[in-house]
């Protein structure tokens, strides 16, 4: 998500939502470092954060479709940020009580990054869904687009389904339910409806991608494997 | 374009005592300013409060003018309060 958002680094439609949306960037890589230095800790041996992030092959990252997709346009662009700061938020307010101490910490701090993400990018789906009539079709075809992928935030992996019965991770079945509501409030204010069609079976969790995966860890490992352990 | 004007920002920082402008931006509605001046300018915690007024709603001397109205004060040392002398319990005025 960070590294799709660091693309429109330059490119935002002006200045005050470029820089908005970079911050946003950077705010989710820096939570995102917190749990790979954890993980990198509990790894052991030679992990270190920087080996998670650039040196996986792309089978080894778990992230959802919906993260990847591409940033079409403006619309597409905050869509996506808006179904992911729904899911964002209250899956951070359930790791606020995680009993393990790392992670209740990682979420206690991120918890006011992600209420202001959810802030922004519900303030822009409502003004440009209630909009003039080209926002509003740019709107809709990104929901059309995007919500289809949002089914996959909420299949539960074994992982998953262990860290939440030990009372360690989130229990997607209670972030359902905000989530719905989230939406359902700011799409009927931006005059958006959710589309009826069926969800995407999308596998990311388990490792399997889109081919898009590719370009993005083309750019994005290049300059750890052209330059090993470099450095700043 | 109609809906996005000019906003000048003024910002109070933590251990200040007055709101300063810091800069402009553009916003569509007074919200989106408040946000976007909080993206904008307290990105390096420059600030704890923010105001944002819309650019049309200022009133602003004019350059040309600067004759009329400042240069008359230059030389009236009485308007200025340095022959009080204050007592030394009145430390912080």
């Amino acid at each position: 998500m960070g590294h799709r958002l660091s693309e429109l680094c330059g490119h935002g439609p002006s200045l005050e939502t470029d820089i908005a949306l970079t911050n946003i960037s950077l705010d989710l890589f820096g939570q995102v470092r917190s749990y790979f230095q954890y993980a990198a800790k509990i790894k052991g041996e030679e992990a270190t954060e920087d080996r998670i992030a650039f040196l996986r092959t792309d089978r080894d990252y778990r992230h959802t479709w919906l993260v990847e997709r591409p940033n079409t346009d403006f619309a597409h662009v905050i869509v996506r940020q808006f179904f992911f700061d729904a899911f964002h938020l209250p899956l951070l307010e359930q790791l606020e009580k995680s009993k393990d101490e790392t992670i209740a910490a990682i979420a206690a701090k991120s918890i006011k990054e992600s209420r202001y993400h959810l802030r922004f990018s519900s303030a822009w789906v409502k003004r440009l869904g209630d909009g003039t009539e080209e926002s509003h079709q740019r709107m809709q075809t990104a929901v059309n687009e995007l919500h289809p992928f949002t089914h996959e935030l909420f299949e539960n992996t074994e992982t998953e389904k262990e860290m939440a019965e030990n009372g360690i991770g989130a229990n997607l079945e209670i972030i359902k339910p905000v989530y719905n509501q989230t939406l359902l409030t700011v799409l009927e204010e931006a005059t958006l409806k959710i589309p009826d069609v069926p969800a995407r079976k999308t596998d990311g969790k388990k490792g399997i991608h889109a081919e898009q995966l590719g370009f993005i860890l083309a750019e994005l490992q290049y300059m750890q494997r052209t330059y090993p352990d470099l450095t700043w | 374009m109609k809906g996005n004007p000019i906003w000048e920002v003024f910002i109070r920082s933590k251990n200040g005592l007055e709101h300063r402008h810091v800069g402009s931006l553009h916003a569509a509605d007074a919200t989106m300013a408040m946000e976007n001046a909080r993206d904008v300018y307290t990105r390096r915690e420059e600030g704890v409060s923010i105001w944002v007024v819309e650019s049309k709603f200022i009133t602003a001397s004019n350059p040309a003018e600067n004759g009329e109205l400042f240069e008359p004060a230059k030389d009236k040392a009485y308007r200025h309060p340095t022959f009080y002398e204050l007592p030394d319990e009145l430390k912080h005025i």
